[in-house]
C-alpha cells in the first residue's frame, strides 16, 4: 500500500472513480519515474518525468486540490521541463549515457539504496499515519479551494511567499548578471561609427570582389570571359551607351608588366 | 430577471448520465472537426478576397467543401518518416498537439441549461472552479507537441523552429496568463460558467452622483486585459505576424517540416482547433459568452438567452474573432524575432502588471467602506501627483545636429572624397553618339541649366 492511498483511505470513503482513477494512473506514475531513471536519452528521461508529474497533478486534483493540480501541470510540466527540454535539445541528439562505470558496482549500490530508502519512508509513513484519520479538508474547502488557498497565502504566510519570492527574483537576476556581458558604452560600434570608421583614410569602402572571381580590375574596360576563359559579351547591360574609343585611349597603356 | 435562473452554476455539473456524457463529448469533437473544415475554407476565401482573387470555388456549392476533398487527401498521400527521426517522439508529437487541443474545449460553455432528451443539463461538457487554468494548462502542453515534433524529427529547420515556438509560447502564455487575472479578479471565480454568468448584467455605477448601468462585458470592462489577451492568444497560436515557429522564408515549415501524411494532418488540425479555442476563450471570458449582444438580449425579456439560441450568439463571437485573425494574417508583415520577444516581455508583461495593479486598487477603493470625499481625496491626489511627475519630468535636451558642411569639414584629411553638393555630372567626352543630345542629370534630380557650368564642382570639393 503506497502512502498516497494510504492519505485517500484515511480522508474516508475512496469513491470508485478515485480508485479507477488511482490504480491506472498509480503505475503510471511509477513507470515514468523508473523511465526518467533507465533511459538513457536525456529527452526521453524528461519526457519520462513529464509523464510523472502530469500523473501527480491529476492526483492533487483527485484529493480535491484542483488549484494545486493544475499549477503543478502549468508551472512544472509546462514551462519547468520545457526549460529543461529547451536545454536537452541544444546538448544535442546523439549524447546518451554512456554506460561504462566509473565507481565499480555503483549502480548496484544506487539500486540498494534507493529501494532501502523507499521501504523506510513507506513503512515509515505507513506507521505513523496508520489508523489517524484526515480532518479539516472541509473548513479548508469550505469558501472554495482557489479563495482558501488565497486567503492563507496572503494573511499567514504572506511572508514566506514574499521570502521565496525574494529569492526565486533573486537567483534569476543573479543568473543574469552572470550570463550577461555587458559592453560598455563605446565599446559596441553603433552604425554611424561603423559608416565614419569604413569612410576613414587608409580604409577602401568599396567592396571586395567575391569569392571565385579571377579579375584582376572591376573596370569595365576589363573583357568579361566565361569560366574556361574565353572573352563573352553580354556582361555589360544593354542600356549603357557604347563607348567609342578613339584609337590612342584604345591604345595600352603601358601598365601592363 | 428570469433567464438568470437558466444560468448554470457549478452546482449544476456532474450529474450527467453516461450517454449524455458520451454525446456532449462526440458532440464536441465533431463540432470542432467541421469546425476546423469550415474555418480552413473561411481563411482560404477571406484571405482571397482581400487579394482579390475568388478563392477556392470550384469543389461543391461556391467551393466549401474544398477543405474536406483536402483533409480526406492528406491521410492516404505518402508517410515519409526521416532516417534520423526518433521514431516514438517523432509518432507522439503530433498526437500530444492534437489531444491538448480537443482537451481545452471540454470547459468551453456553448449555453445555458437546455433539456436534451428530457434531461436538463447545462449546454457545456463540464466545469471545475479552476476551468480557465485547465484551459492554460492544455496550452502549456500543447507546447510539447511542437517541441517535440522539432527535436524529433532529427533535422536542423525544424529543431530550430522548435526551439523558437517554445520560447515565444512560454514567453506569451505569462502575458496570457496575467490578462486572466483581471477577469478572475472581477468575477470572482475561474469557473467558465460563472464568468459568463459574472457578465450577464451591467453593475450600477455612481459616478459625481450621476447613475449609470456599466456594462457587462469585461472586454469594455477590462479593455487594456482584452487588448493584451488578444496579442498573446495570436502569439500563442503561432499565427501572423506572430508565425515565428513556422516561418517559412526563413525555417521552410518550421517544426513540421518533416512531417507528411497523416501527421501533419494532425498539426494542421490542431494549429486551427487552437486558433478556435482561444477565440472561444476570448468569447467566454471578455465577450459575454454565449449571451446575446444588448440591444437583442433585450427583446421580450430574455428570450434569446434561453434554450438553444445562445449557441447561435457564441458561433457568432467566435466567427468574428476568427475573422480578426485571418485579416491579422492578410494584412500584417512578420515580425522579426528578437522585437516579437521584446514585444512580449518588456511591453505587454509589466504594462499587464502595472493594470492589474491599478484595478486592485479601483476594487479597493470601492470595497472599502470609504465615504465619497476620502475616495475623491485619493483619486485627486493620484491625478495630481501623475501630473507633477509628467510636468516634472526633467527632459533631456538633444545636442544641435551639425549640418552637412560643419560635418565634412570635421573629416581627417584624406578621407575618401565625397562628391560636392551641388556636383553635376557632365556627359563623358567619350560617349558621343547617344548621350550628347541628352541634358546632362544633376545631382538631385533636376536638370542642369546653362549659368552653373561643371567649373564650378572644383572649388566646392573637400
Amino acid at each position: 500500500m503506497t502512502t498516497a492511498q494510504t492519505v485517500l483511505a484515511a480522508g474516508g470513503a475512496v469513491s470508485t472513480g478515485e480508485a479507477v482513477t488511482f490504480w491506472i494512473l498509480a503505475p503510471l506514475a511509477l513507470l515514468g519515474a523508473i523511465g526518467m531513471v533507465w533511459a538513457r536519452n536525456a529527452v526521453h528521461s524528461a519526457l519520462w518525468l513529464v509523464l510523472t508529474m502530469l500523473c501527480l497533478g491529476v492526483f492533487y486534483v483527485l484529493q480535491a486540490g484542483p488549484f494545486i493540480g493544475m499549477v503543478q501541470i502549468i508551472v512544472y510540466t509546462g514551462a519547468i521541463m520545457m526549460l529543461f527540454l529547451f536545454v536537452l535539445m541544444l546538448v544535442g541528439r546523439d549524447s546518451s549515457d554512456s554506460l561504462i562505470e566509473t565507481l565499480r558496482g555503483q549502480r548496484v549500490a544506487a539500486v540498494a539504496l534507493g529501494l532501502g530508502f523507499a521501504a523506510l519512508i513507506g513503512t515509515g509513513l505507513f506507521r505513523a499515519l496508520e489508523g489517524t484519520s484526515a480532518v479539516g479538508l472541509d473548513a479548508a474547502n469550505a469558501n472554495g479551494n482557489v479563495q482558501g488557498i488565497a486567503k492563507l497565502l496572503f494573511t499567514k504566510y504572506v511572508f514566506a511567499f514574499e521570502v521565496t519570492s525574494a529569492l526565486l527574483i533573486t537567483a534569476a537576476v543573479g543568473a543574469m548578471v552572470l550570463a550577461h556581458v555587458e559592453r560598455r558604452k563605446g565599446e559596441r560600434l553603433s552604425q554611424v561609427e561603423q559608416m565614419k570608421a569604413r569612410f576613414a583614410p587608409g580604409n577602401y569602402p568599396g567592396p571586395k570582389p567575391g569569392p571565385g572571381v579571377f579579375a584582376t580590375s572591376s573596370s569595365v574596360a576589363t573583357p568579361g570571359r566565361l569560366p574556361d576563359g574565353t572573352l563573352t559579351d553580354g556582361v555589360h547591360s544593354q542600356i549603357l551607351p557604347t563607348r567609342e574609343l578613339t584609337s590612342s585611349e584604345a591604345a595600352p597603356k603601358g601598365t601592363e608588366k | 430577471m428570469t433567464f438568470l435562473a437558466q444560468s448554470p452554476t457549478l452546482q449544476d455539473f456532474g450529474h450527467d448520465v453516461w450517454w449524455l456524457v458520451l454525446l456532449k463529448v462526440v458532440g464536441v469533437f465533431a463540432m470542432l472537426l467541421l469546425l476546423t473544415l469550415f474555418t480552413i475554407n473561411y481563411e482560404r476565401k477571406v484571405v482571397a478576397r482581400m487579394a482579390q482573387r475568388p478563392g477556392p470555388n470550384q469543389v461543391g456549392p461556391n467551393g466549401w467543401l474544398q477543405s474536406l476533398t483536402d483533409g480526406l487527401k492528406l491521410p492516404f498521400k505518402e508517410e515519409i518518416i526521416p532516417l534520423t527521426a526518433d521514431k516514438v517522439v517523432y509518432f507522439l508529437a503530433p498526437v500530444i498537439s492534437a489531444v491538448c487541443a480537443f482537451t481545452a474545449f471540454s470547459v468551453i460553455p456553448f449555453g445555458p441549461m437546455v433539456s436534451i432528451f428530457g434531461e436538463r443539463t447545462p449546454l457545456q461538457l463540464t466545469d471545475t472552479s479552476v476551468a480557465v487554468l485547465l484551459v492554460l494548462a492544455c496550452g502549456g502542453m500543447a507546447i510539447y507537441g511542437i517541441v517535440l515534433a522539432g527535436w524529433a524529427s532529427g533535422s536542423t529547420y525544424p529543431l530550430l523552429g522548435g526551439l523558437r515556438s517554445s520560447a515565444q509560447m512560454i514567453s506569451y502564455e505569462v502575458a496570457m496568463g496575467l490578462s486572466f487575472v483581471a477577469v478572475f479578479m472581477t468575477a470572482g471565480t475561474m469557473s467558465t460558467s460563472e464568468i459568463v454568468r459574472a457578465q450577464a448584467n451591467g453593475n450600477p455605477v455612481n459616478l459625481l452622483g450621476l447613475e449609470f448601468t456599466a456594462p457587462g462585458w469585461y472586454a469594455v470592462l477590462l479593455l487594456p486585459s482584452f487588448i493584451i489577451y488578444a496579442i498573446s492568444a495570436v502569439g500563442e497560436t503561432n499565427r501572423a505576424p506572430f508565425d515565428l515557429p513556422e516561418a517559412e522564408s526563413e525555417l521552410v515549415g518550421g517544426f513540421h517540416t518533416e512531417y507528411s501524411s497523416f501527421k501533419f494532418a494532425m498539426f494542421f488540425l490542431a494549429e486551427y482547433i487552437n486558433m478556435i479555442t482561444v477565440s472561444a476563450v476570448c468569447t467566454t471570458l471578455f465577450l459575454g459568452g454565449w449571451r446575446a449582444p444588448w440591444p437583442i438580449s433585450a427583446i421580450n425579456d430574455g428570450m434569446f438567452n434561453q434554450g438553444w439560441w445562445p449557441m447561435l450568439w457564441f458561433f457568432a463571437k467566435v466567427l468574428v474573432l476568427l475573422f480578426g485573425f485571418i485579416w491579422l494574417r492578410a494584412t500584417l508583415p512578420r515580425l522579426r524575432y528578437d522585437q516579437f520577444m521584446r514585444f512580449g516581455w518588456k511591453v505587454l508583461i509589466p504594462v499587464n502588471l502595472v493594470w492589474i495593479l491599478a484595478l486592485a486598487g479601483i476594487k479597493t477603493l470601492q470595497n472599502k467602506a470609504t465615504d465619497d470625499g476620502t475616495r475623491y481625496t485619493i483619486i485627486g491626489a493620484l491625478i495630481l501627483a501623475v501630473l507633477l511627475i509628467t510636468l516634472l519630468w526633467p527632459s533631456r535636451t538633444p545636442a544641435p545636429a551639425p549640418n552637412l558642411e560643419e560635418q565634412l569639414a570635421r573629416r581627417p584629411k584624406g578621407s575618401y572624397p565625397v562628391p560636392p553638393l551641388d556636383l553635376q555630372v557632365p556627359p563623358s567626352p567619350r560617349t558621343r553618339r547617344d548621350v550628347a543630345e541628352r541634358q546632362p542629370a544633376m545631382a538631385g534630380g533636376g536638370a542642369a541649366t546653362d549659368e552653373t557650368g561643371p567649373a564650378n564642382s572644383d572649388e566646392k570639393e573637400v
